[in-house]
């Protein structure tokens, strides 16, 4: 999957790089830690800048390469910042036969043209197509911060965004 | 005393719908009426319909209430636990032949009464979270029959005879896997779950792991048994937070009631288990690229040979089984291989679960025997499709399947007759589809989905199905030739027979059903520049019809982009050029004066 690199300055402190070495140490004899590793990681900071993956290159004494090779790979790390509103909608096939594509598009309109899987300059919304969330049965959905809204219509979008913006 | 059970689920599908604030309503209003001391709530797994959720049902009655709200609660409490009479209008109700009934019971609906539930027998029944609650239900017997009565090589022949063959997709028999492993050399090996369920619009086994988790370990401490192996890991995607909570919290009860871990049932077998989190790869499902994840890798695919029972995890013998898989096992020792075998069709035994989806009206999930038709399963079971529309086609199989058209409704679902007609079985995602839906469209979404997820290892998967993406773009935006179609068809091939794995072998399968049952709509967007399900929006105007259009003015205030114009009371103009056909202005019309075409 190709990713998008973040222009967003790194603003990580020394208190949660002290929590990503502890992690990296509780690791230490686990074959295999790089996924669990990069996923606490990820819990710290929220996503992976080349700024902690150069920590745990350097601490888990594996060339960066690697590190970013694995980041790069799965589509649940994120090398970008999530926006204040982090927007996702499901494209899982049972949502996009329901029309989660127009939902999208809506979405993207009132945002500005954000498009998927980029940030607002201000860092304020974020937009991501996720793959399937599971909650096929209220298709489409779609979630703000976690919040899930199904069953929805496109009229819907304006309403739900109104009470985030 | 406790007098009432509130069974309320706690599925995925509920939960986004809204059960936890009903557990907390519940909880509240209970005490409130001190009733904590009668009346029990059970969070259970998932019913299935998930339709209809939020889902309770009270028992003993057993009153099947769908779609609770929050503001429900009071009135349940107060009218159905403390007077005893159940809330009519909660009470899910069917629809036959316009004429609405009430079903009280949830076995009494259509959507039950042809199903057969082995591997779900305890969602929506147990309490996931309380052991004690799986080991009431005949939980961990049948590993204690297999560590004291019956030897490795009893367990393998007793799987074998049973004909169950691997729920994840390909279909190969679970007791051959077995034995391959058992057949290597003593010393380390493992068991793993594959829990990475990447197809997007299923979740069988998500479902699975919320509401029984216990019946997927018991099953890989009996497999751990069978091959001699003394560690299990499940990987499992991370975006699965109930389901990992539950397998977190189960691990650790076994655990503590000396059902994993060292001495099991004091016979000296020792087996513990681990999880591992996905991050979202689809190309994980495959085996040796799950395996290779778990390592701490990139998740690419190895060639075949060596296969996983000969050289897997960290080198060592593996065998790899789905959750669905692990789920039947326990119900094969239990009961017999004969059993099993008594259910399906000659090469397909047992049962299949299947996540219902799309344009059908019960969404949700389904288990039935191999050989029910498909018309059985979307008409019968799925309530067939809702506003009145047609029924187009069946998709399973996900991104590796194909498309099933009406002509083929009469299909017996089972493995081998779904690679006949160009589908597969998958891993059991049912996405239905009516008039509505452009098949060129959906192979086009499947195609994005296989081209973001190819891993780039090789070369035909990672360059051929971005070509085939662009032809379809190319397609969609009314540019192709039909050329075009037999190029696609011809790279097809190519692909199928030159991937190196089963993601790049099956990603045409989308192209090619839909161009083998629905050529004619792909020609339609060819010849006619035409989309006939009237979705590719290039191929779609919209226009004002001027005899309709009373000049109210409400479309071009609506209109995002200002491509409407018009005198107040004299017919509208659309700008073809500026219109980005978004609808806002069908909407808004009150009078239909504009269509798209």
């Amino acid at each position: 999957m190709k990713k998008k690199l973040t222009t967003v300055m790194f603003r990580g402190t020394k208190a949660q790089e002290e929590q990503l070495i502890a992690v990296i140490e509780k690791y230490r004899d686990t074959e295999g830690a790089m996924m669990p590793v990069l996923q606490e990681a990820q819990e710290i900071y929220g996503y992976l800048p080349i700024e902690v993956q150069k920590i745990i290159a350097q601490r888990m004494d594996v060339s960066l390469e690697e590190v970013y090779g694995v980041a790069s790979f799965y589509s649940q790390f994120s090398l970008n910042p999530k926006g204040e509103v982090a927007i996702a909608v499901c494209l899982g096939t049972a949502c996009y036969v329901k029309g989660a594509g127009d939902i999208i598009d809506r979405i993207s309109l009132k945002l500005g043209g954000l498009a998927a899987g980029d940030t607002s300059p201000d860092g304020k919304y974020s937009l991501e197509a996720t793959r399937c969330i599971g909650a096929c049965g209220l298709a489409p959905v779609l979630t703000v911060n976690g919040e899930v809204y199904g069953r929805l219509v496109k009229e819907d979008v304006d309403g739900i965004l109104d009470k985030y913006m | 005393m406790i007098r009432s059970h509130v069974l309320l689920c706690g599925g995925t599908g509920c939960t986004s719908s809204g059960s936890g604030k009903i557990q907390a309503a519940l909880e509240a209003e209970l005490k409130a009426k001190g009733l904590e001391e009668e009346v029990k709530i059970v969070v259970t797994g998932c019913f299935g319909l998930c339709a209809v959720g939020p889902i309770m049902i009270v028992y003993p009655e057993g009153t099947f209430y769908s779609m609770v709200q929050e503001s429900d609660v009071a009135e349940i409490v107060e009218e159905h636990l403390l007077k005893g009479r159940p809330v009519e209008r909660l009470i899910y109700a069917e629809h036959h032949d316009a004429i609405e009934e009430k079903v009280t019971s949830l076995a009494d609906t259509t959507f039950y009464k042809k199903q057969k539930r082995v591997a779900l027998r305890n969602c929506g029944y147990i309490n996931p979270e309380v052991i004690d609650e799986y080991i009431a239900m005949d939980g961990y017997q049948a590993l204690g029959k297999v560590l004291t009565e019956m030897t490795p090589d009893d367990v393998i022949k007793c799987i074998l005879d049973s004909g169950l063959r691997g729920r994840g997709g390909g279909g190969f028999p679970t007791g051959r896997k077995w034995m391959f492993a058992q057949a290597q050399p003593q010393g380390k090996k493992y068991v793993v779950c594959n829990a990475d369920e990447g197809d997007p619009g299923a979740f069988m086994d998500r479902s699975i792991l919320e509401g029984d988790p216990h019946a997927v370990l018991e099953a890989m401490a009996i497999a751990g048994y069978a091959i001699g192996a003394d560690e299990g890991y499940i990987y499992v995607r991370a975006e699965y937070p109930i389901a990992i909570h539950r397998l977190e919290v189960a691990i650790a009860q076994a655990r503590e009631y000396g059902l994993l871990g060292k001495d099991i049932f004091g016979t000296g077998f020792n087996f513990d288990i681990q999880l591992r989190f996905g991050a979202g790869a689809f190309v994980c499902g495959e085996e040796t690229a799950l395996l290779t994840s778990i390592e701490g890798n990139r998740g690419e695919p190895r060639p075949r040979p060596p296969f996983p029972a000969v050289k897997g995890l960290f080198g060592k013998p593996t065998i790899i089984n789905n959750v669905e898989t692990y789920a039947n096992i326990t119900q094969i020792i239990l009961n017999g291989p004969e059993w099993f075998a008594s259910m399906g069709t000659e090469k397909s035994k047992g049962t299949k679960v299947f996540a219902l989806g799309g344009k059908i009206t019960n969404t949700g999930l389904v288990e039935i025997p191999m050989g029910t038709t498909l018309r059985e399963v979307v008409e019968e079971i799925g309530g067939g499709i809702p506003n009145g529309k047609k029924f187009k086609a069946a998709q399973t199989g996900g991104p590796s399947g194909g498309c099933i058209p009406e002509s083929l409704y009469d299909t017996p679902i089972d493995y081998d007759s779904l690679i006949a007609i160009g589908s597969m079985m998958g891993s059991g995602g049912l996405i239905v589809m009516d008039e509505d839906t452009c098949m060129v469209d959906i192979a086009r979404f499947f195609l994005d989905f296989t081209v973001d997820e190819s891993c780039g290892k090789c070369t035909p998967c990672r360059v051929g199905t971005r070509r085939l993406l662009e032809i379809l773009d190319k397609i969609i935006a009314g540019n192709g030739t039909l050329e075009d179609i037999d190029k696609l068809e011809e790279l097809c091939y190519y692909i199928k027979s030159a991937s190196l794995c089963g993601l790049g072998q099956t990603a045409p399968n989308p192209v090619l059903s839909t161009l083998k049952y629905f050529r004619h709509e792909y020609e339609a967007h060819v010849v006619d520049k035409k989309c006939p399900a009237g979705v590719c929006k290039d191929l779609l105007s919209y226009i004002v019809i001027e005899d309709k259009c009373k000049g109210c003015t409400a479309c071009a205030r609506v209109c995002p982009v200002g491509a409407i114009s018009g005198a107040v009371k004299q017919p509208h103009v659309i700008d073809t050029a500026k219109c980005i056909k978004c609808g806002a202005c069908i909407e808004k019309c009150k009078f239909n004066a504009i269509v798209k075409q």
